[in-house]
């Protein structure tokens, strides 16, 4: 559910604005709160990419870490001295320009990790057009864990020059930072330029998804996900239309993939699990299919969840109860416990788009006229 | 021990058994992947069983299925103690504590499965098909995690019972295993039962009426959720037969095994044709045949991308599987 429309919604969205610009101020400079709050926001953006695909479109994508990794690793060949053969300095600061390596300029980076994403969405939503729902599921997670192997194995795949594709679970250190004319080079030190940036890519990938989401193409996504028979009948371009839906939701998770990579300073294979797949699909439903405003929710919540609440608040909890673990162990466990009840208990999700919501929870179901029935109903819609 | 890729091209490899040169001549080390392969295929089958029954009756891939066959392993593990069974136990005290810690596992297992269906699935029968399917996902990492909690997040070598790596025969210069004795000693005769529980029993007709067409078989006074109930109770339990088989094998577990077992074992039940258990045997037999090729051609580290790429192909080129799905057709 988008906020209200016309002045009064104009309002509230200037007043999160300013509150969001604002924020660092009241925070400190780097406090662990700070750190939880870019990565969420980082997240936010990665869940409002997903939701692109499986929200909006219908596709479960299982192995959306491909494109974190993919994004992570643009970083790591056009922004390190991991190429170290290669001599290429692209607008970047003068200390950097004097390193060996490839380094591009930050922006220059986004946009490479973006194009890299959607040609890599691309690729991968080719063999699932023709698969039901479910099998999209398993396909896309295989593609996911096959990105994950060639990152952990890519030390062995040569690229000549004595270069390797990655350098797996040793990472690529050093990475480079921000920098910005005006702004000098980011450093870990003060985390507030940090927290700019990656709010701007958030209130620039909001603004585009919520566009997208209105206009053609959106609508066409739409109509695919509630009846594809129809949709396509209607003249809508099925194979367009799906594999525009992958580009665009792996485009932005390799952006938000670069930038965690820039944050964290090292690209490393070992990051990139199955799990990770999971934890940004429980941000979508969480925060409700289909809803952008939900997935920029569900994104900010887990992502607090998972960097601050766990390991900071909670994380000696079992402790007191005379456990003996900790917390952060069985995070996994939760977001999947999360998802369960969620899906069980409000399957709109926190900030439900309203025709999902009208289908799961009207008195007339998503299979139009097939009344709910009291003792047990069959198998999921016998179409 | 590291193969590379030039032995397959060369047909010939050296290696370093038992602190001697050796060089194995490829048609023995051939044999030596079938062997190996079927064995393990044996266990993808149990598991493979388990999500051909319940693709077939209710749509869903049961994602948490190859969690349900780790804890079958922890359990399994979990009763030697109580039950006495220690690398000291006589033959006979070993072959029967097995046969006990085999049946109360499948028990635990099977119920394990059924109580899943109850709180995960069968609330979201009539939701969007993607619903299911979520808590699927979600149950799998909770299961993961109680297996974390309950053995630690390290592999756990477990006593090793029967001397699953001694060799029980040698045939044409390919030495059987006694653990590759078991894994088909457990399966053969499951598989038996399962196909003769589904084609010949009262129940199992009510399961094949279900799969072909829940609403009919409903009015035709069947009663569904009670089926579709045992369907989760028979995949749990060949499961947990699985989960006691790769423990008492491979020697060692950890909570994280389920995920990669779970993914061989849809693959083969895909690669079978979903919904058809003799389907579901032969695509883990031929997936176990691919991956031990892989792990001694290739690079065991490369298997996992092999045997995903394999099933990408699967599903895209062949979706039907090699023996066609039975669901919706035949029966």
């Amino acid at each position: 559910m988008s906020p209200p429309g016309g002045t009064g919604g104009r309002l509230l969205a200037a007043a999160l604005i300013a509150f969001g610009i604002l924020l660092p101020f009241l925070l400190g400079d780097a406090s662990g709160f700070m750190n939880a709050t870019i990565i969420a926001i980082a997240y936010a953006v990665m869940s409002l990419g997903l939701n692109i695909v499986v929200g909006l479109a219908g596709l479960l994508d299982l192995g959306y870490v491909a494109f974190y990794a993919l994004g992570a690793y643009s970083l790591g060949w056009l922004g390190s001295e991991f190429f170290a053969r290669l001599n290429v300095h692209v607008l970047v600061s003068p200390a950097m320009s004097a390193l060996p390596g490839v380094h591009l300029n930050f922006l220059l980076v986004l946009a490479a990790a973006a194009a890299v994403c959607a040609a890599a969405g691309v690729v991968i939503g080719l063999p699932t057009l023709r698969l039901r729902g479910d099998y999209i599921a398993i396909v896309t997670l295989a593609f996911g864990e096959i990105i994950g192997v060639v990152a952990v194995n890519g030390q062995s795949i040569s690229l000549g020059g004595g270069m390797t594709l990655t350098a797996g679970n040793l990472g690529i250190p050093a990475v480079d930072a921000p920098y910005f004319p005006g702004t000098g080079t980011f450093s870990q030190l003060d985390l507030r330029p940090w927290y700019w940036l990656i709010f701007a890519i958030l209130l620039a990938v909001l603004f585009v998804t919520l566009r997208v989401r209105d206009s053609r193409p959106g609508r066409a996504w739409i109509a695919l996900r509630e009846d594809e028979v129809a949709a396509v009948s209607m003249g809508i371009p099925a194979v367009r239309t799906k594999l525009l839906a992958y580009a665009m939701g792996a485009a932005l998770g390799g952006m938000s993939g670069a930038f965690l990579g820039a944050y964290d300073t090292v690209v490393n294979a070992g990051q990139f699990q199955f799990g990770f797949s999971i934890f940004i699909l429980a941000m979508v439903i969480i925060g409700g299919l289909g809803s952008i405003w939900g997935a920029v929710a569900g994104g900010l919540l887990l992502g607090f969840i998972n960097n601050w609440l766990i390991p900071d608040v909670l994380n000696n909890l079992p402790a007191a109860f005379g456990l003996n673990f900790q917390l952060t162990q069985v995070e996994f466990g939760i977001f999947g416990f999360l998802l369960v009840i969620t899906m069980v208990l409000r399957p709109q999700g926190l900030l439900p788009e309203r025709r999902r919501q009208l289908e799961l929870t009207a008195a007339i179901p998503a299979e139009d006229a097939q009344l709910p029935e009291l003792d047990g109903p069959g198998p999921g819609g016998t179409a | 021990m590291y193969y590379g890729v030039s032995d397959l091209v060369n047909g010939y490899q050296a290696g370093v058994v038992a602190g001697q040169p050796v060089i194995h001549h490829d048609l023995s080390k051939l044999g030596f992947n079938f062997a190996e392969g079927l064995s393990d295929g044996a266990i993808w089958a149990l598991i493979a069983i388990g999500y051909t029954l319940v693709y077939g009756i209710i749509e869903l891939i049961n994602f948490a299925h190859g969690d349900v066959f780790m804890i079958g392993s922890f359990t399994a593990v979990g009763l030697w103690g109580p039950l006495g069974l220690g690398l000291t136990t006589s033959a006979l005290g070993i072959a029967a504590g097995l046969i006990v810690s085999l049946l109360l596992t499948m028990a635990v297992t099977g119920s394990l499965n059924v109580l899943i269906e109850r709180v995960a699935y069968r609330p979201l029968r009539s939701a969007p098909k993607l619903a299911p399917l979520i808590t699927a996902v979600g149950f799998s990492f909770i299961l993961q995690n109680v297996g974390l909690l309950w053995r630690g997040g390290n592999q756990q070598s477990v006593p090793d019972l029967i001397g699953a790596q001694q060799v029980a025969f040698t045939i044409g210069g390919v030495h059987i295993l006694r653990g590759y004795l078991l894994a088909f000693g457990v399966m053969i005769p499951l598989v038996i039962a399962t196909t003769w529980f589904i084609g010949s029993t009262r129940a199992g007709k009510a399961m094949r009426a279900t799969a072909q067409d829940p609403e009919a078989a409903r009015l035709m006074g069947v009663n569904v959720n009670g089926t579709i109930s045992l369907t989760f109770l028979l995949g749990g339990a060949l499961a947990g037969a699985a989960g006691l088989v790769y423990a008492v094998y491979e020697t060692n577990i950890w909570y994280f095994q389920g995920f990669q077992a779970g993914l061989l074992a849809f693959t083969a039940a895909v690669m079978g044709g979903i919904g058809n258990v003799r389907g579901a045997v032969l695509g883990g037999l031929i997936i176990g045949v691919i991956q031990s090729l892989s792990d001694s051609r290739i690079g065991p580290q490369w298997t996992e991308a092999v045997v995903f790429g394999y099933l990408i192909a699967i599903m895209v080129l062949r979706p039907t599987g090699l023996l066609g799905e039975e669901t919706r057709a035949a029966g």
